[in-house]
């Protein structure tokens, strides 16, 4: 008899248990269905204690998360009463930490404030799903507007509400050279396209390898620079606005420059990352090289001397045109401490954060106004062009096309790099824009 | 009655298991079914129906139409190398040679590394960089006077895949020489003995005698590769990244559901993986269990 209790009492138990267990889920899965964010009102859902503020990033290692450490000491400093929690994620440029914060997100725990690249991979991906809430309040009362240069704005806006604050700059347009092999071929700096396919055949001729290049990723970074220099800034725009037709001569001419510039690469950019194919240059193996100015702090660490191992210019036919694309904060619709955050962002926009961030990062301030003296060599010539330039938006690095077409483009670009096909290449663009872009 | 209430504690015991896998396995197959049959596209949920449309989308889709030929490659090699070599292995060990136990743990080890780890070497072994920055394979080859032998490997167009098998080859063909020595071990010594009596050649022994005894063990290393490789992921990711020329469904589904927000096509992919692999392990589950109850 004592035995049977026994075993019904564990019996039950165990059945307690995992019925405990599978609540949650069982609940979860329900509440995903939803879509909480889109009609949580944030003012109605005012916290109880602003005494601190969650901010999640991917940034875990290296200048990034050095730099993200400097910004929250100036945080630290400007509002002592609020705890500041780091919610980082780790994971190769966030590929992980923005697979958790979908989830986070769909079950209805948004953190106060999120990192993202400017532009539409935010407003693409969270503003279409009613998650961030438009800061022009903030723009305006901390006079932002003033010290961001003029056309930025535009490229971090939807209908004329701003999303994010940009707190860091890089440029993507820049043609990394190697002075010695351009001076001992007797080739130029090439501002045009033409001037750069010249200045490559000749390097071809004399036995030099012309061009350095990577990964599948690389080769759209090289895509949208040759895109850039063939069809100018305005028309640029225009292909992500839906204004300039992606079936057009034009960008028909865009890409067959495209596939002439790739004829030029090294034979195994399959197996190279963008430090190898960086490195190529800085080392003589190869007279040019396309990639963002993030290259810059990889040639100082591997001790290499800007303007004798390295010169860079405007990658060809963009001469004038900054190419950016910038790490900025949100604030969440339904933000649990939607003061809090307000202050982290205020401190995100300001010239003491800023300042504070960006050397450490390698990078330039989303201001035009911060301290020269703080910046190396090439940054110092990055933030001149920044304040003078016209801007324009990347697309591999997110700011001009949203996630879901991104991925048609780099897939349509991955086919063509194993075909070869201009017009098959050409036509799956187009269906990319009808399908995911502006384009009707 | 004891046994009735045995039966009754036996049920109540394995239920907490039963609903779990209720839920978690059977569940989210049900759920993903529903989310593949859906215009879920972005961040929110978005269950509107939209027929089979995701699966004749990706039926038309180019990339998987690279991604079924990538698999089929992949398969063929991985599965038909690794059997090869395998039995091979196993023939060779069975031949009673000395150090065999140390000869077995070395063939068995690379499957105790994981697969990111085997990447990241053949990654380096397979580098296709010519000229001064040769190194891995090609440097060797070229230093021994095997210039012919020098290719650009995993980069190669069209049949980099078979590239990426040879290092699951290295990597699974040790776990099947275990699957074959075991059934060598279990053919008894006298079918042999009279084999040779009657006159038989070692090869025919082999070829009428050992090989058909060892279909059993054929089919099961046949299955459990067959299922690894429609399912590898982790392999490719390591050595190549995320290229398209060696894109798998797997790897399409993570980039379609993560990356583009695709969803209602990631949960696509899902299915037909699940459906491939299912067709694959189905008859195999069937054939042992039927065979265990003669048993």
């Amino acid at each position: 008899m004592n035995k049977k209790l026994f075993y019904l009492l564990s019996a039950l138990m165990i059945v307690s248990l995992a019925l405990a267990s599978c609540a949650p889920a069982a609940t979860e899965a329900p509440a995903a269905t939803e879509a909480p964010a889109t009609e949580a009102p944030a003012a109605t859902e005012a916290p109880a204690a602003a005494d601190q503020v969650e901010v999640f990033s991917w940034w875990t290692g290296g200048g990034e998360a050095a730099g993200l450490e400097a910004m929250i000491k100036v945080f630290n400093a400007t509002d002592p009463n609020i705890e500041f929690i780091n919610a980082a994620v780790a994971g190769g440029a966030g590929t992980n930490a923005r697979a958790v914060l979908a989830t986070r997100l769909q079950a209805g725990d948004p953190p106060d404030s999120w990192q993202g690249h400017a532009g539409q991979e935010l407003i693409g991906t969270y503003v279409a799903a009613g998650q961030i809430e438009p800061l022009n309040d903030l723009y305006a009362s901390e006079g932002w507007l003033d010290v961001m240069p003029e056309t930025l704005i535009p490229l971090i806006s939807q209908d004329g509400n701003i999303y994010s604050v940009p707190v860091n700059i890089h440029r993507a347009n820049v043609l990394w050279y190697n002075p010695g092999l351009l001076e001992a071929n007797g080739v130029a700096v090439p501002s045009t396209m033409d001037e750069w396919f010249a200045a490559m055949d000749t390097l071809q001729a004399a036995g030099v390898q012309p061009l350095a290049l990577g990964e599948q990723w690389t080769k759209m970074h090289l895509f949208e620079t040759v895109l850039l220099g063939t069809l100018g800034p305005d028309a640029y725009n225009g292909l992500w606005d839906g204004s300039t037709d992606w079936g057009s001569a034009e960008v028909k001419t865009a890409l067959e420059n495209y596939a002439k510039v790739l004829s030029y690469a090294n034979s195994d950019s399959a197996s190279l990352t963008w430090q190898d194919a960086s490195q190529l240059v800085v080392n003589g193996e190869a007279a040019f090289n396309v990639m963002g100015d993030w290259a810059a702090g990889y040639f100082i660490e591997l001790g290499k001397t800007a303007n004798t191992d390295y010169g860079w210019a405007a990658t060809p036919g963009a001469n004038g045109i900054f190419q950016f694309l910038s790490d900025s904060f949100v604030l969440a619709v339904g933000a649990p401490h939607r003061d809090a955050a307000l202050e982290w962002l205020k401190v995100a926009g300001s010239k003491e954060g800023q300042e504070a961030f960006n050397p450490v990062k390698g990078s330039i301030c989303a201001r035009t106004d911060c301290d020269k003296s703080l910046f190396g060599e090439y940054l110092q010539s990055a933030m001149d062009d920044w304040s003078s330039n016209t801007v324009v938006g990347s697309l591999t690095h997110g700011v001009v096309a949203n996630d879901s077409w991104k991925t048609e483009i780099d897939t349509a670009l991955g086919l063509f790099l194993a075909s070869g096909d201009v017009a098959a290449f050409q036509a799956s663009l187009v269906a990319a824009c009808a399908s995911s872009g502006p384009c009707k | 009655m004891t046994k009735d209430k045995d039966r009754f504690l036996n049920i109540i015991l394995v239920s907490p298991s039963i609903v779990a896998v209720l839920i978690f396995v059977y569940g989210f197959i049900a759920w993903s079914v529903r989310v593949s049959l859906s215009k879920w596209k972005g961040l929110n949920p978005d269950y509107t129906w939209n027929s089979i449309n995701n699966y004749i989308g990706l039926f038309n889709d180019p990339r998987f139409a690279v991604d079924v030929k990538n698999t089929l490659i992949f398969t063929g090699v991985f599965v038909l190398g690794s059997l090869l070599l395998g039995f091979f292995l196993a023939v060779m060990l069975d031949q009673g040679l000395r150090g065999e136990g140390f000869f077995r743990s070395l063939f068995l080890f690379p499957m105790a590394i994981s697969y990111i780890v085997t990447g990241v070497v053949w990654r380096w072994l397979m580098n296709p960089a010519m000229g001064s920055r040769m190194s891995g394979f090609n440097l060797l080859f070229t230093n021994l006077g095997l210039d012919s032998l020098v290719n650009a490997w995993h980069t190669t167009p069209q049949w980099g895949m078979a590239a990426i098998a040879l290092a699951a080859i290295w990597q699974m063909s040790g776990y099947t020489m275990a699957l074959y020595l075991a059934g060598l071990r279990a053919i008894p010594q006298e079918l042999k003995e009279a084999a040779r009596i009657d006159g038989a050649s070692e090869a025919q022994i082999y070829r009428h005698i050992m090989i058909p005894l060892l279909a059993p063990v054929t089919l099961s290393a046949l299955i459990i590769l067959g299922h690894m490789s429609l399912k590898v992921f982790d392999l490719i990711v390591a050595i190549a990244g995320k290229q398209l020329q060696l894109d798998v469904p797997a790897i399409y589904m993570w980039q379609a559901t993560f990356d583009g927000l695709f969803y209602g096509r990631g949960a696509a992919i899902g299915i037909i993986l699940l459906l491939s692999v299912a067709i694959l392990i189905i008859p195999y589950i069937r054939y042992t269990l039927r065979t265990e109850a003669q048993q």
